[in-house]
């Protein structure tokens, strides 16, 4: 058995693209392997900036001979099918081996080299290589059919034991050359097998083994911080960056001025981490150190002083930078920010992001007002707090000051809430189009809390901005102070509502607007804090204030519109089920007599437009209530809720309150997980199944006593009509079962009822319970279909009473199992 | 590193001798404005066909949103590229580069010289490449790319192009913190003696002078008369009015006047013109795409 080195050597291949192609070329290699029906023992890969490696341990030196048979005709078929099967395998009649009294071609296929095998797959591997990104070069690439590799392919060893194996792809013959570092070791060196391969390059300053560079990199980092008293901030996507970016990675420790760390330490060490791929580190009290280690790919001839240097005056010129933009930042109040939002635009279809910001401080208020989220804690079940007054927020001209505001109290009111929440969703957007942000728009929100804090908003307000954008991702804090509860939450529902109003929903994989991301953070917000919200009204109401989009458009652009508008925007309905339009209008017309004519044509217009807002409003918030739903069912698959169980509850239909729909599918999950669970599942099942079969969706046989018309046409779930009718009106005497079941569900109806209106589904299951030994003794003893036509129609009926009593909790039908 | 670190213009004259020795083509700066040496219709234009080319020029860059008044030690509105333009693009062309760097002081055994994945992208130019910024001690020195389109065509042969930020490298050579002391030549003159006031002035033009409505003037006219060049079949000053677009809307975007979705439409303008111009220089030599 032989092992096999194959080297690629490149111009520098990116860090981010080492992994996978390390991944990928084992698993090309091992494919091209297993057509020839070779196997390694072990595939070890390695990658450095400018070489992709790979070790094949333990291959044969031939592939094994195989022999192949292909059935032939009978000995006794016409002349004519013998002909044809000896024309197709080229053999003659004497060739053919028989058996059975049936012809066979036998081929054997001797055994191959490995080494023409791997001379074959190496070039396939070469040119079917799925780099992220290639390209062409030199004279070659005259023609756009020349070779594509990630960056210049320069060379190739290929080594069967001590035995080349002979390839040549693009003009680069293999060879046993192989060039040591850069700089350390321009020379060629000569590579003997894969067994000196990594050990003959350690000696040319290549460690080769990208693994063995992280652990480099990450102890000596450790090692350097705690010489200076300090501690690494750890970082694995950096020790992967610079491993990657290194043949002989050499962590070096410098310094920078502490003057900057006036900075706030996000920008610091974003734009160390980001731009200059440093490490940062922290002092003994855990805040940011004015120290930076830099990873050198050489062992320098001075020991890295001036390496350390260089980089020193890189990092201060970069923080310069920061610092410009954070004190120019400073100097402009952020309600000068928001103005220019106006500029910026969200979507075409969706307008400007100050109408963003416009809605999401109008929702942020309302959920508020509506008390879904209430002072104290973000949690919508809390207390609310002491009745002390509104403080006002700080004015807009407040001076500038560059302490952060003191901490102040949280709100107490609902009303001193509602100023927070629609003051810190104004101003929430307004670091967007700050020199900070334009350069690191990673910060976002972080330095728009800065900035308010700094101009002396509230703490809670600065909070809120700084927090709004969360939570962004599984796994990230779920905001739980109030203000930013509101923030956040308008913040998303309104991008939700928005982009589905415009019909934008994602599709497939695609997903530019983040919306997953964004319901994923609506969900994680009302269920941390318990809010009780209905998503529909939500929606509606950002619908509603898209469509007025018009006027708002006509205001920008026609001063003499504005100036009338002004007058009665405050008052201008901000919601279909405010009051009427029309006696908001006559409201309107009674306070400004000198605007009747200028309101009567406006409502008069604006009456007309309305229907036509909520008509594209409805299909929006039913699109996005499906698409909460799987979410849900993606976010809950961790807690290990049942997505059917889900699908179950939201097929019932208007459940649009996702604290109430968890709480109903948990019940359900403990309920159906019982033995009365499952064996009423087992009943519903055999009901429903005998309902379909004999295609009772509906009741419309006139014997049908008690069943009105207003049955017909709907799904049974929609006809409690047959609740406590069916009984009274029976034209037999029902047997004893029967009897039992209709007065279980005379028992478990009402009670059920009760129990999901008051939302103890526990009890409400309990309820549905109590039919479970009904309903079987009900199939064990009564003949659904009986000759007589009025029973028959009777029973189909009570099976319809249960599927519909059942369906006041869930869906049974989506349950699986 | 020699004991005498060269001078800025020093650094200038060992560059355009290496390359000279290397068969270049040593170009003066173009003279208009521009935002990088690629705009240089050395650079840009010849990238294009299957004419073997070696160039190298300094090229004074105009960027009016890096303008900070003169007070930042290496952010400028005007600074220097050095340009080398290699079609096809030799093999040898890392090992070139570092015996360019060589030859003006850069000691490889007590600096970093580190390779790091930026690939190049001119959505104005519709081209994009391929390569690396070359970082020195952590510092960009030079922008290093195989072309792989220029005006929205395929390069057929594959152009390398190295871009050197001079101030950068001088700073580095010399060893200063701020560019402004740039020692400019061996006489006492300092980078801040030839620039310092240019900067300053230059900012506070660039942006709070420049007249907004007169800028919107000039894009539209060179727009127009990108196209009236085109109609004649004149790719060269077709192309030399795409630059000037180019450069008005810097001059906008630094005024703050082009709004984020504007923005798109603007770079969208001038793609278009100089798609047009390097079409229309394909057509006039006679190139398939």
């Amino acid at each position: 058995m032989t092992d096999f080195l194959l080297e690629l050597r490149s111009e520098e291949i990116p860090a981010r693209m080492q992994d996978k192609a390390r991944d990928d070329l084992a698993r090309l290699f091992a494919a091209e392997l297993a057509k020839a029906g070779l196997q390694a023992a072990e595939l070890v890969t390695y990658a450095t900036p400018r070489r992709l490696a790979l070790i094949a341990r333990d291959l044969p030196a031939e592939t094994q001979a195989v022999s192949e048979e292909v059935k032939g005709p009978k000995t006794s078929a016409p002349p004519q099918a013998l002909e044809g099967f000896l024309r197709k395998t080229g053999l003659t009649r004497e060739q053919l081996t028989e058996r059975d009294g049936v012809l066979y071609a036998v081929t054997d296929k001797p055994g191959r080299a490995t080494t023409a095998v791997l001379a074959e797959a190496i070039p396939a591997i070469v040119r079917a290589f799925p780099w992220p990104k290639s390209m062409r070069w030199g004279a070659a690439s005259t023609s756009t059919e020349s070779l594509r590799w990630v960056r210049p392919l320069h060379g190739i060893v290929a080594l069967f034991g001590e035995e080349l194996v002979e390839v040549e792809i693009a003009g680069i013959r293999s060879g046993y050359a192989a060039f040591g570092h850069r700089f350390h070791h321009p020379g060629q060196i000569t590579i003997g097998s894969a067994a000196d391969y990594v050990e003959k390059l350690r000696a040319c300053h290549v460690i080769v083994d990208q693994d063995e560079r992280r652990t480099l990199i990450r102890n000596r980092a450790g090692v350097l911080a705690a010489e200076a008293g300090l501690s690494l901030v750890e970082d694995e996507g950096l020790v992967a960056e610079n491993a990657g970016l290194t043949e002989w990675p050499v962590p070096l420790l410098g310094r920078f001025d502490a003057e900057f760390l006036t900075v706030p330490p996000e920008v610091i060490q974003l734009t160390a981490r980001v731009n200059q791929k440093y490490f940062v580190c922290r002092d003994a009290s855990g805040a940011l150190a004015n120290a930076f280690i830099c990873t050198a790919n050489i062992e320098a001839s001075d020991g890295g002083a001036k390496i350390v240097e260089g980089n020193r005056k890189v990092l201060a010129a970069r923080l310069s930078d920061a610092r410009f933009f954070y004190d120019t930042d400073l100097k402009t109040p952020l309600e000068e920010q928001a103005a220019k939002l106006s500029n910026i635009v969200f979507h075409e279809k969706l307008g400007t992001v100050a109408d963003k910001v416009d809605r999401v401080a109008k929702l942020a208020r309302w959920l508020v007002e509506e008390g879904i989220i209430l002072p104290g804690t973000g949690r919508g079940t809390s207390e609310a707090g002491g009745g002390g007054a509104p403080q006002a927020v700080p004015p807009a001209e407040a001076p500038l000051h560059h302490q952060p505001s003191a901490d102040g109290p949280p709100p107490r009111t609902g009303e001193e809430l509602a100023d927070m929440a629609e003051r810190a969703a104004r101003l929430a957007k307004a670091d967007l189009v700050t020199g900070m942000v334009g350069e690191f728009p990673e910060l976002q929100g972080l330095m728009g809390g800065y900035y308010a804090a700094a101009q002396g908003e509230a703490q809670a307000v600065a909070d809120a901005i700084r927090d709004h954008y969360k939570p962004v991702g599984q796994g990230d804090d779920v905001p739980t102070a109030p203000v930013t509860v509101a923030v956040s939450l308008a913040d998303k529902l309104d991008t939700l509502a928005a982009f589905f109003v415009a019909n934008l929903p994602p599709t497939g994989s695609k997903d530019p607007f983040a919306l997953r991301r964004a319901a994923l953070a609506v969900i994680a917000l009302v269920l941390e804090n318990g809010l009780r919200l209905s998503l529909d009204e939500a929606a509606l109401r950002i619908v509603w204030d898209l469509g007025l989009k018009p006027y708002r458009d006509r205001m920008q652009s026609d001063v003499a519109f504005n100036t009338l508008m002004q007058r009665i925007w405050p008052e201008f309905p901000d919601h279909p089920d405010d009051d009427s339009i029309a006696s908001r209008g006559a409201a309107l017309m009674a306070e400004q007599p000198d605007l009747q004519p200028f309101i009567k044509e406006l409502f008069g217009k604006f009456t007309d437009d309305a229907p036509a807002i909520m008509k594209n409003a409805l299909p929006a918030a039913a699109a996005l209530r499906d698409f909460f739903a799987d979410r849900l069912k993606v976010q809950q698959r961790e807690a290990g809720v049942r997505h059917d169980l889900i699908d179950a509850v939201f097929a019932l239909g208007g459940e649009d309150d996702l604290v109430r729909l968890l709480a109903r599918v948990r019940a359900l999950q403990a309920f159906v997980t019982t033995e009365d669970g499952a064996n009423l599942l087992a009943g519903y099942k055999r009901a429903a199944n005998i309902l379909k079969k004999e295609g009772v969706t509906q009741i419309v046989t006139p014997a049908n006593a008690g069943v009105s018309g207003e049955g017909a046409g709907q799904e049974p779930r929609e006809a409690p009509a047959f609740a406590g009718a069916t009984d009274s009106a029976l034209t037999y005497t029902p047997e004893p079962a029967e009897a039992a079941l209709i007065a279980a569900l005379d028992a478990a109806e009402p009670a059920a009822t009760a129990a999901v209106a008051a939302e103890d589904f526990e009890r409400a299951m309990a309820a549905l319970a109590s039919l479970r030994a009904p309903i079987d003794a009900f199939f064990d003893d009564v003949t659904v279909n009986d000759a007589d036509p009025a029973k028959r129609a009777a029973r189909l009926a009570l099976l319809a009473r249960v599927r519909a009593a059942v369906h006041g909790v869930a869906d049974f039908a989506k349950i699986e199992g | 590193m020699a004991a005498t670190p060269l001078s800025f213009q020093k650094m200038i004259l060992t560059l355009h001798d290496y390359w000279s020795d290397r068969g270049c083509v040593i170009l003066q700066p173009y003279d208009m404005e521009m935002g990088a040496g690629t705009f240089h219709p050395a650079t840009t234009l010849r990238a294009l066909g299957p004419d073997t080319w070696n160039a190298a020029f300094v090229q004074p860059c105009r960027r009016p949103t890096d303008g900070r008044y003169g007070e930042n030690p290496n952010r400028l509105q005007h600074y220097y590229q050095y340009q080398v333009i290699l079609k096809p693009s030799p093999a040898d062309l890392q090992e070139l580069y570092l015996g360019s760097l060589a030859a003006i002081g850069v000691d490889m055994t007590t600096h970093d010289i580190r390779f790091v994945e930026d690939d190049w992208e001119s959505p104005t130019l519709g081209a994009w490449g391929l390569g690396w910024e070359v970082w020195c001690d952590g510092m960009e020195v030079t922008q290093f790319t195989y072309f792989q389109q220029m005006g929205g065509f395929d390069m057929k042969p594959v152009a390398g192009e190295l871009t050197y930020g001079l101030e950068r490298l001088a700073m580095y050579i010399q060893d200063v913190d701020n560019v402004y002391d740039l020692r400019f030549n061996d006489h006492g003159v300092t980078y801040g003696d030839v620039f310092l006031e240019n900067e300053k002035q230059m900012s506070t033009w660039n942006f709070e002078v420049a007249d907004t409505a007169t800028l919107f003037d000039q894009f539209r006219k060179a727009a127009a008369e990108c196209e009236n060049s085109l109609a004649a079949g004149l790719p060269i000053p077709a192309y030399e009015q795409a630059i000037k677009a180019s450069h008005t809307f810097n001059l906008l975007q630094a005024r703050g006047v082009i709004s984020v979705a504007e923005r798109q439409a603007y770079i969208g303008r001038v793609r278009d013109l100089a798609k047009g111009a390097c079409g229309a220089w394909m057509d006039k030599n006679g190139w398939t795409a």
